[in-house]
């Protein structure tokens, strides 16, 4: 369980980037918080820099549009969907599990 | 509806046409027509991962798993040669016809080459695959590359180029390089990376030659300068593959002239991407636009007009990038000669800034380096600070 930060500091709208040698994107949609794997799978972009709008984020390089809760591809030029990553909130401090897809929506 | 729609050319904006065609609910059949042996591929790479070596074909192509689903009847390898507008015939190469109901005219564009330099061995151009391979190739076991032009493609080869340990000189004809597009302040600025990466740049030079009987020896410049080159890449511009079209009935001017939904003079005849020179409200003027961005993106509001769907025109923001030695350069909106420039965040001597650019005291438009999430809320803003088109 890797500890991301206090949910006071990623306040809806917003991402964060866990940094390592395959980094995660944890993002807050009004309240409920998702991670996917943050590197695009088109071309290396950090999706935690993209944009967020609802449940997708455009990757900030070339506009591949990822859904948060699947890790589809919801809009090209990517081709391969993002690894998505369970998230924990517990004490107000909000967790990621990594390697354990989300079921559906959370 | 139509019955059958030929979209010629089969690289980003034909393969977006066709995504958008099965979209916006089209159901007949597509035939996409494509000079190329290769299935579409991304060309961005062409310069960079690609040329490296770190990034195979197989990584590059646009197919996605689920374009089998679009139900295309490809023709790849086939070059069109005319178009009837009559018959909204697509005449090809081997002699055969694709009949239309529609027609989507994608052909791209090709780069200009230096006059003088066929048949040389060692000269490239980087435009296609095929330019890639070739290059790549050539530059395997060569020391010394001369780039003539200080564009994007030119200082993208150049930076790949010393990534591979190659020694690169730079040669531009105009005082500052990337002025058209960033303005001689911000050019200069990007111009810097080449001398902090070791590529050598020269500015306000003509080239007069090249020298070489079957190989390239030598770029001879306009000021009797000898460069000594195993590998030269020219990289001055390109243009729009319009010629086949000279006897279409089709309007042509620096491109396919359309107006802002992609319509051509031609009934049932649209044009999108590189090939195309769509009516700009905001520059009230055809403007032929060859960013990636534009041909991922304009080919649906064409395929609308196509089908009558009439959906509205956004008025895209032009956008581009460009990765050079390490930094991501990205470019928003339109400037123009005289807009203000201001520095938002970060500094240029650190190559991590976000600058805009300013007319009347409004923003038209962004440039950012290593700034992408900063740049991606201003392209955002900028998106929908314009108004919208016609």
């Amino acid at each position: 369980m890797i500890p991301v930060c206090p949910t006071t500091a990623l306040p809806p709208g917003e991402a964060t980037r866990i940094e390592a040698d395959e980094p995660i994107a944890v993002f807050n949609v009004d309240g409920d918080f998702y991670a996917i794997d943050d590197t695009c799978t088109h071309q290396d972009a950090s999706l935690a820099d993209g944009w967020l709008d609802g449940c997708a984020v455009e990757c900030p390089l070339h506009a591949s549009c990822f859904d948060l809760r699947t890790g589809k591809v919801s809009g090209p030029p990517a081709k391969t969907p993002v690894r998505t990553h369970r998230v924990l909130v517990q004490d107000g401090m909000v967790y990621v599990l990594r390697g354990h897809a989300e079921d559906g929506a959370a | 509806m139509s019955r059958t729609v030929a979209v010629v050319g089969a690289s980003l904006a034909g393969l977006s046409a066709a995504r958008a065609l099965r979209e916006q609910s089209y159901d007949g059949r597509i035939v996409l027509i494509g000079d190329e042996v290769h299935p579409p591929y991304d060309r961005p790479p062409l310069s960079k991962e690609f040329l490296a070596g770190s990034a195979s074909l197989d990584d590059i192509l646009l197919g996605a798993p689920d374009d089998a689903d679009l139900d295309l009847e490809w023709r790849l390898q086939t070059t069109a040669i005319g178009l009837d507008h009559l018959s909204r015939s697509v005449l090809l190469a081997d002699g055969s016809e694709v009949r239309a109901d529609g027609v989507v005219l994608a052909t791209g564009a090709r780069a200009r080459l230096l006059p003088g330099s066929e048949g040389l061995g060692g000269v490239h151009v980087l435009r296609c695959l095929d330019d890639a391979n070739a290059l790549r190739a050539d530059l395997a076991t060569a020391e010394r590359l001369v780039v003539i032009g200080g564009g994007f493609i030119g200082a993208e080869v150049a930076s790949t180029a010393r990534t591979l340990g190659l020694e690169v000189t730079v040669v531009e004809s105009q005082p500052v390089p990337l002025a058209g597009p960033l303005g001689a302040e911000m050019g200069t600025v990007c111009a810097e990376l080449h001398a902090a990466h070791g590529t050598r740049l020269l500015t306000g030079t003509g080239v007069a030659g090249l020298v070489g009987t079957d190989r390239v020896e030598a770029v001879e410049l306009t000021d009797g300068t000898r460069l000594p080159a195993d590998v030269v890449v020219v990289g001055i511009g390109a243009a729009p593959n319009i010629e086949w079209l000279a006897r279409s009935g089709v309007a042509l001017g620096n491109g396919v002239l359309t107006d802002a939904r992609g319509a051509t003079n031609i009934p049932g005849v649209v044009a999108v991407g590189d090939c195309a020179a769509t009516w700009s409200v905001a520059a009230e003027r055809h403007v032929r636009i060859e960013h990636w961005a534009n041909a991922l993106e304009q080919p649906a509001t064409a395929v609308a007009t196509l089908l009558g769907t009439g959906a509205p025109a956004p008025t895209p923001v032009p956008y581009f990038w460009s990765d050079q030695y390490g930094a991501r350069i990205q470019f928003a909106g339109s400037r123009r000669q005289g807009d203000d420039v201001r520095v938002l965040e970060g500094s240029c001597a650190d190559h991590s800034f976000l600058v805009v650019y300013e007319r009347d005291g409004q923003p038209v438009a962004v440039l950012a380096m290593n700034q992408p999430r900063l740049f991606t809320r201003w392209r955002r803003q900028l998106r929908t600070a314009v108004p919208a088109g016609s």
